[in-house]
């Protein structure tokens, strides 16, 4: 459904991107690899956010490349930043609504907070402004995609600044976005519960794919390098193992 | 009253028939309607030029809506509207300007409200200005607001200007005593060639007085906006002022603060900031499926809302 043909990108006088190639298919696929490997970068460059210096995008068929970011929001795809933005004045309500399209629901719209483990009644009023915290900010991020549903959802460290007993419920926003909307879900993430419950795994590193296969084939690679003596946590606190 | 003069009064006080409680229209220079209450009495001035109002002890939610409504062109006025609230008030006052002016003649309306807050009373005032016409005539408004804050008296107030008006000047005044408290949200958003200045001066002298200031501007295609606020405090007293604008296109904002203390208890605080629309901000509104034009106006809406 989705495909990347050579994409490249360059900023600074730096190989951001390096001549990127991928055919994504399945239903959850999770992309790894240390800090600055160019994950960010990469979803951004699907979503339209950042314009590659070469390359194509094609999804479900069609030539995005060119595509402005709303136009491709309304080809069926979402976008959950790293780290969401926040607005003076707009309300939780107001870009829920938005992201919920006309037709949907308030009953819908106070579910989607209520699934990121928010109180509709004390979040919908709440401005989008520098008083909500950074896990509140990321919870009402995650709810904003999964109002929009749609064919492909794209989230960047979502799990990032949750706490651990919601975590659960955020596998479930995904298991719901897959299983109800039937929608594609390519996440972020260097958590292992999630690495684990993806069907395939992409690992970034300098800008390269450096490996992409199924989910449990590149867990054992990942558990061997641990065992093998290395104690970095291979995509977790940003250290590339050359272990 | 007209199709055109319900549709104005639904703009400036969003009022669909005439208000409960006490209310004094005013269109094209004449009273239309008023009714004063048991514990609100609205009077003409004896020069003629406006109103009194005197609001009885311990009056409370209550309100008095007095709308003002221009739709002859070339039409201009200068009004003086003296509102006296007893002590032990909790009133809401909706004031509101609307003009249309499809003519060739410039069509003013100057309105200068004091406000006499007495002890212990709380007043929220809402007030709206809008323009609107197709002709060449100027839609012009200058507002006064004076208050004078008794101990423990509080003003809240919210003032906008949203559209249409060519030219403003607004000035806002007001003296705290003791324990008393202001609270003013004001916003305007100006376009095309339409100049605006607002004048903010807050006199904090009594021990225990507070004010909080948020000014928001919108400056769109070659408009102008010059915002001061000055506060003084003279007295044990916090003072703080937010001034805070978006410019567009060839808009230009002049965003001026001055604090003076004259007193080593004052504590007294500015925050001015002037920018566009961040990127960020309407990337995240094409995320979810605007255009650029419908981001940058939803952000525009929620930051004067
Ligand atoms: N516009 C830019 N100009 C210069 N350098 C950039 C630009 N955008 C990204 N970079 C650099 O590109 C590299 C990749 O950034 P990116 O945000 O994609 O990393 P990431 O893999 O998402 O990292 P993290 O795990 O820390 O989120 C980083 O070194 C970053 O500093
Ligand atoms: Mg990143």
């Amino acid at each position: 459904m989705l495909e990347l043909q050579n994409i490249s990108f360059h900023a600074d006088d730096k190989d951001i991107l390096k001549d990127i190639n991928l055919k994504i298919d399945d239903k959850f696929v999770a992309i790894t690899g240390p800090n600055g490997s160019g994950k960010s970068t990469l979803l951004k460059v699907i979503m339209g956010i950042i314009t590659p210096t070469s390359g194509k995008i094609i999804f479900d068929g069609q030539d995005i490349t060119d595509l402005p970011v709303n136009e491709r929001a309304n080809l069926g795809m979402s976008f959950a930043f790293q780290q969401p933005v926040r607005f003076k004045g707009l309300k939780v309500i107001d870009l829920l609504k938005i992201a919920a399209g006309p037709e949907g629901t308030s009953a819908q719209i106070r579910s989607y907070l209520k699934a990121v483990g928010l109180c509709p009644m004390d979040y919908l009023n709440r401005e989008i402004n520098d008083t909500l915290s950074g896990g509140e900010m990321k919870r009402i991020e995650i709810a904003m995609a999964a109002a929009r549903g749609g064919k492909l959802s794209l989230f960047d460290e979502p799990e990032a600044g949750i706490d651990l007993w919601s975590f659960q419920s955020l596998i479930e926003v995904f298991e719901n976005l897959r299983n109800v909307t039937n929608g594609n879900i390519l996440i972020i993430s260097h958590q292992e519960r999630i690495l684990e419950i993806a069907d395939k795994i992409i690992y970034l590193k300098d800008g390269t794919v450096d490996r992409y296969d199924e989910s449990a084939k590149i867990m054992d690679e990942l558990n061997m390098r641990r065992k093998g003596g290395c104690d970095c946590a291979f995509g977790q606190k940003g250290v590339s193992c050359n272990g | 009253m007209d199709e055109l003069e319900k549709r104005m009064l639904k703009e400036v006080a969003e009022l669909d028939s005439l208000p409960v409680g006490a209310f004094n229209i005013r269109s094209n220079g004449a009273s239309e309607a008023r009714n004063s209450t048991a514990n609100i009495q609205i009077e003409s001035r004896e020069s003629g030029d406006g109103i009194n109002v005197y609001f009885k002890d311990g009056t409370k939610n209550e309100s008095c809506h007095i709308p003002v409504i221009i739709s002859k062109t070339g039409h201009k006025e200068c009004v003086y509207n003296d509102f006296f609230v007893g002590e032990d008030c909790d009133v809401v006052i909706v004031a509101g300007c609307g003009i249309s002016n499809c003519g060739g003649h410039d069509s003013q309306h100057d309105g200068i409200h004091t406000f006499h807050i007495g002890k212990n009373s709380k007043v929220k005032y809402v007030e709206k200005h809008y323009g609107e016409g197709t002709g060449t005539g100027k839609r012009l408004m200058n507002p006064t607001t004076v208050v004078y804050l008794e101990e423990g008296a509080t003003m809240d107030m919210d003032t906008s200007q949203i559209a249409g008006i060519n030219d403003t000047y607004r000035i806002t005044k007001a003296e705290l005593g003791p324990d008393a408290t202001l609270i003013m949200h004001d916003k305007i958003l100006t376009n095309f060639d339409q100049t605006a200045k607002a004048e903010i001066t807050v006199d904090l002298n009594g021990d225990g007085s507070v004010c909080d200031i948020v000014s928001r501007g919108v400056a769109k295609g070659e408009s102008e906006q010059d915002v001061i606020i000055d506060i003084s405090g003279n007295a044990q007293c916090k003072g703080h002022a937010e001034c805070d604008s978006i410019i567009m296109d060839k808009g230009v904002i002049v965003a001026t603060p001055k604090l003076k203390a004259t007193c080593v208890d004052a504590s007294l605080i500015h925050e001015a900031a002037i920018g566009k629309i961040a990127g960020e901000q309407i990337t995240k509104l094409m995320t979810l499926g605007l255009n650029e034009q419908e981001a940058e106006q939803k952000i525009i809406e929620g930051f004067l809302m």
